[in-house]
């Protein structure tokens, strides 16, 4: 199922009127297993905003004084629990089997890796959007690049922020800034601009570059039959593209053929051309 | 429960070791202990890749504050997933680059310190996820 297309749960800790706070060791417990088992959660305390209900599920917890029956407050949409003596543990298994039971989203499954664009900086050169081999980026109507297959990104790989001559392109988790989100300065936009062109770097066109070491590789297959060598040349030259592009050798070993990386890369090429035309 | 304090909106940032666990956990000790009402996601990022449609409730409040980490990063995820902040109204604090009593004096201080970079396109401004031609 795509990404945006799972619904989820929404957990509600309620400790306001007609509900005994939580102690604060067990609070702490709670909340922190439900967060790393990926929950976002509603704590409504005495004081304090927070953000209307909406339509979907939800599994209210509190500790609910003497004469409050959940059940009688439950709906089918909204679940109420007294969670009186359960453990940390025993409320994170309840909020589970809610999740189950509705068939929300199981969190967890995918690092939440992929560009975000900062607009303030972008000129819409459409330079990633042609890099890009794993058709992440798009362009709306009026032809303005758009990231719009976040799931499709490679995780760890940062390499299109790297050939963005705005520093434009952020990863939030990355290590360091101004990709990781931290502001951009005038000597990082030198660095970021003297990576524009990773090929330079390389000295070739990468996907050229791939192909020719593959040539060589497959005529070199072809006359003594040692797959071993053909592969070791091909991290070779995958291992020399890390190190320019700080892209991880796990996601280069897994780029698609030659062949197929010439075909990715025509299609990604055609698609800027065409945002670009359409922005005249 | 006063309309005037901010909302408060804290990211555990679950799936990423990019903000120190020690600062994480003592932001949000402390915010439990607060008594205020808050909300908590595991990963803001997950939810603007997923366009979490409770981004836009989250952000639609009159003032919000954010634990999270860079203002930059943290306005184009929402905007990202079609749920602009406010910069008049947003108040972020970072838990990657701030100390940990920074961050949280600032969550249990009643007023706000409006901090989203600004420039040249405003975020509602910005290209929309979804309307994609499909080029
Ligand atoms: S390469 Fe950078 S400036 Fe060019 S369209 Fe992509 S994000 Fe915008
Ligand atoms: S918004 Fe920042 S703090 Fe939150 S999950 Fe993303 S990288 Fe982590």
């Amino acid at each position: 199922m795509a990404l945006r297309d799972q619904s989820y749960l929404r957990v509600v800790l309620y400790e306001g009127n007609d509900a005994e706070p939580l102690a604060s060791e067990s609070r702490f417990d709670a909340v922190s297993r439900l967060l790393n088992q990926g929950f976002a959660l509603t704590r409504v305390g005495v004081g304090g905003r927070t953000a209307p209900a909406d339509d979907r599920p939800a599994l209210v917890l509190g500790q609910f004084r003497a004469g409050l029956e959940p059940n009688a407050l439950s709906t089918e949409n909204v679940r109420v629990k007294n969670i009186s003596g359960l453990t940390g543990e025993q409320i994170a298994g309840a909020v589970e089997s809610r999740r189950v039971e509705q068939k929300a989203v199981q969190h967890g499954g995918w690092k939440p890796w992929f560009p975000v664009i900062d607009y303030d900086r972008c000129t819409n050169c459409m330079q990633c959007l042609s890099f890009c081999l794993f058709g992440v980026y798009g362009a709306d109507r009026e032809g303005h690049i758009l990231v719009q297959s976040q799931d499709n990104c490679k995780t760890n790989c940062p390499a299109c922020s790297r050939v963005c001559p705005e520093a434009a392109i952020m990863f939030p988790k990355y290590k360091a800034g101004p990709i990781n989100g931290d502001e951009v300065k005038d000597s990082d936009l030198q660095r970021e601009k003297m990576k524009v062109d990773i090929s330079a770097l390389l000295g070739g066109d990468i996907y050229s570059m791939l192909r020719v070491r593959s040539e060589r590789a497959q005529s070199r297959f072809s006359k003594e039959r040692d797959s071993d060598k053909a592969l070791t040349e091909r991290q070779k030259c995958l291992t020399k593209l890390a190190a320019a592009g700080d892209i991880p050798p796990e996601v280069l070993m897994s780029l698609p053929s030659p062949e197929e990386i010439m075909r990715r890369a025509e299609e990604a090429k055609a698609k800027a051309q065409a945002a670009l035309a359409a922005q005249k | 429960m006063s309309s005037e304090s901010p909302g408060i909106l804290y990211c555990h940032c679950t799936y990423a070791q990019v903000i120190d666990p020690a600062v994480k956990a003592a932001v949000l000790r402390k915010l439990c202990d607060s008594g205020q009402s808050f909300e908590a996601v595991a990963d803001l990022c997950e939810m603007a890749a997923r366009q979490d449609p409770a981004l836009k409730r989250l952000a639609g409040g009159e003032t919000v504050k954010i634990a999270a980490c860079f203002p930059r990063a943290v306005k184009w995820l929402f905007a990202s997933a079609g749920a602009p902040l406010d910069p008049a109204r947003t108040e972020v604090l970072n838990m990657r680059d701030r100390p940990e009593a920074d961050v949280s004096a600032r969550l249990a201080a009643p007023d706000l310190q409006p901090n989203l970079p600004t420039g040249k396109t405003t975020a509602a401004d910005a290209p929309k996820p979804g309307a994609s031609s499909g080029h």
